[in-house]
């Protein structure tokens, strides 16, 4: 049987301590990849076997779990998604997410970019009369297209890659990011929905009107959610141009 | 070797660099970059064309003082510059117009690998290139107009 | 938002007039000042050209505001952009009117 074929890549890993508070660095490595070797194996090789002090956070390995977000030669994409033979360089450079407060070396911090999900109210509200009880016990019926109306918004695995992308996210913190706006979205044209105040948390100088359809987070968003579409659906309504 | 604050809401942004580099992204950034770039570019030249053109009311010699020091060679490829910068941010503002409010970015549906956006389809991408392509025809007319004189 | 769409829609067409009336004769013999003048005693004239300052303005400083409340977000900085681009807008705004109504011979 023929052997695998093997090459070496170059893996420079940003390294930063806050509690040790060096500053940053770059960590070089050579790393054996194989056609299939995705930037994660080539991650956890390092650490297995050349540094076990990189910080890396992991878990799905399979584009599910949102969590192995970075910085892969520059551009936003999930480490576990990512093929060293797709990027077409000898080689890698890993750096954290931007936009995101880090932590140490890869794992950053995700506590601003939930609390903007959170800000959207991100579940059904049914009814916004509090004195409706009990609550309905019927089925929420819904056809085929009721559910194409929000089906891919809500394939949406939080793994703030968009949220890094967007420039307005860039410089303006009160901006919720284009992740909280299309599950804003998400909620809103589902017809199980009723929770139509949610509009107000967004209808604000630093809500959804500070989106520029850059584009970008739908260019990097691993899933297909396509949150630039969700955004300006969204503003389409806010505008009076459609009825969902 | 920069040393950083945990818990910042500004730590690790981009910035302003996130603005300014228009390369990374596809056409749309590279159209958000140029639309916010021509129209400081356009609101300084508006301020200066008002103020030059106040020149008006100070009668013929204050008007002829003001066009000798703007219709010069330099004069002429800064307007060529406007023309072309105006014409681009006019187009793309249209096509904003239009995508903002929903239309051109076709429908939700259920997303299937490989999983191209339907927001970033060629319908409202080639708004884009029509900008660039008018922008430059503009130039060139402007350029025959104004330095074919010479 | 929609204050941005509609001047900047409005300003559109109008600097597309503006534009023309200096196409209609040699580009050069357009800027003389007799002619120019005669332009603004054209009183439909003027009042695109006051068309153009008010819409263009409007369009330029908010959007002007829009980039610098995207930049820096503090109660102090947002109010102070806030006013200093509106004030900024009415002062040209002004300013414009003044060269229109001196040249149009109403005269201050």
């Amino acid at each position: 049987m023929q052997e695998p074929v093997q090459e070496k890549i170059i893996l420079k890993v940003f390294r930063a301590n806050i509690k040790k508070g060096n500053g940053t660095t770059f960590n070089t490595y050579d790393i054996p990849v194989q056609r299939w070797t995705t930037v994660l194996d080539a991650l956890l090789y390092a650490k297995f076997h050349l540094d076990s002090s990189i910080a890396i956070r992991y878990s799905c390995r399979m584009a599910s779990c949102g969590s192995c977000g970075m910085k892969i030669n520059g551009f936003p994409r999930l480490a576990c998604y990512t093929k060293i033979s797709e990027l077409e360089s000898s080689e890698v450079i890993c750096e954290p997410l931007s936009n995101f407060p880090i932590i140490r070396d890869l794992v950053t911090d995700f506590s601003q970019f939930f609390n903007h999900h959170k800000n959207i109210h991100p579940f059904i509200m049914n009814s916004t009369d509090e004195s409706e009880t009990p609550p309905s016990t019927h089925a929420h019926i819904q056809s085929p297209e009721d559910v194409n109306k929000y089906l891919q918004f809500s394939y949406c695995i939080k793994c703030g890659l968009c949220y890094s992308a967007c420039p307005t996210v860039a410089t303006d913190i009160k901006f919720p990011g284009p992740q909280a706006l299309s599950q804003l979205y998400r909620y809103h044209s589902d017809s199980r929905d009723a929770g139509k105040k949610r509009l107000d948390v967004v209808d604000n100088r630093h809500g959804v009107w500070r989106c520029h359809f850059a584009g970008s987070c739908s260019k990097v968003c691993p899933k297909g959610v396509d949150p630039a579409l969700g955004i300006q659906l969204l503003r389409s309504f806010m505008l009076g141009l459609s009825k969902d | 070797m920069k040393s950083l604050e945990f818990g910042n809401a500004r730590e690790n942004r981009e910035g302003l660099r996130g603005w300014l580099d228009p390369s990374r992204y596809g056409w749309e950034r590279f159209a958000y970059w140029a639309q916010r770039l021509t129209g400081v570019f356009l609101l300084i030249y508006f301020i200066g064309h008002v103020y030059e053109t106040s020149s008006i009311a100070g009668g013929k010699d204050a008007w002829n003082l003001m066009l000798e020091l703007t219709q010069t060679i330099w004069g002429h490829l800064f307007l060529i510059l406007v023309i072309g910068t105006s014409t681009f941010h006019s187009v793309n503002g249209i096509r904003l117009i239009l995508t903002e409010a929903g239309k051109g970015l076709g429908k939700p549906g259920r997303p299937d690998y490989p999983y191209h956006p339907s927001s970033l389809n060629r319908r409202q991408r080639s708004g884009i290139w029509i900008a660039l392509t008018l922008a430059a025809v503009a130039m060139l007319y402007g350029t025959n107009i104004l330095l074919g004189e010479h | 938002m929609k204050i941005h769409y509609a001047t900047g829609l409005g300003a559109l067409f109008v600097v597309a007039i503006h534009i023309l009336m200096r196409l209609v004769v040699p580009y050069t013999s357009s800027l003389e000042y007799d002619h120019v003048i005669s332009n603004y005693h054209n009183f439909l004239y003027a009042v695109a050209l006051e068309a153009i300052l008010v819409l263009v303005a409007i369009h330029g400083f908010n959007g002007l505001r829009v980039i610098l409340l995207e930049l820096r977000q503090s109660t102090l900085w947002e109010n102070g952009v806030s006013v200093a681009t509106i004030i900024a807008m009415i002062a040209l705004i002004l300013y414009g009117t003044r060269t229109i109504i001196i040249a149009n011979g109403i005269g201050l």
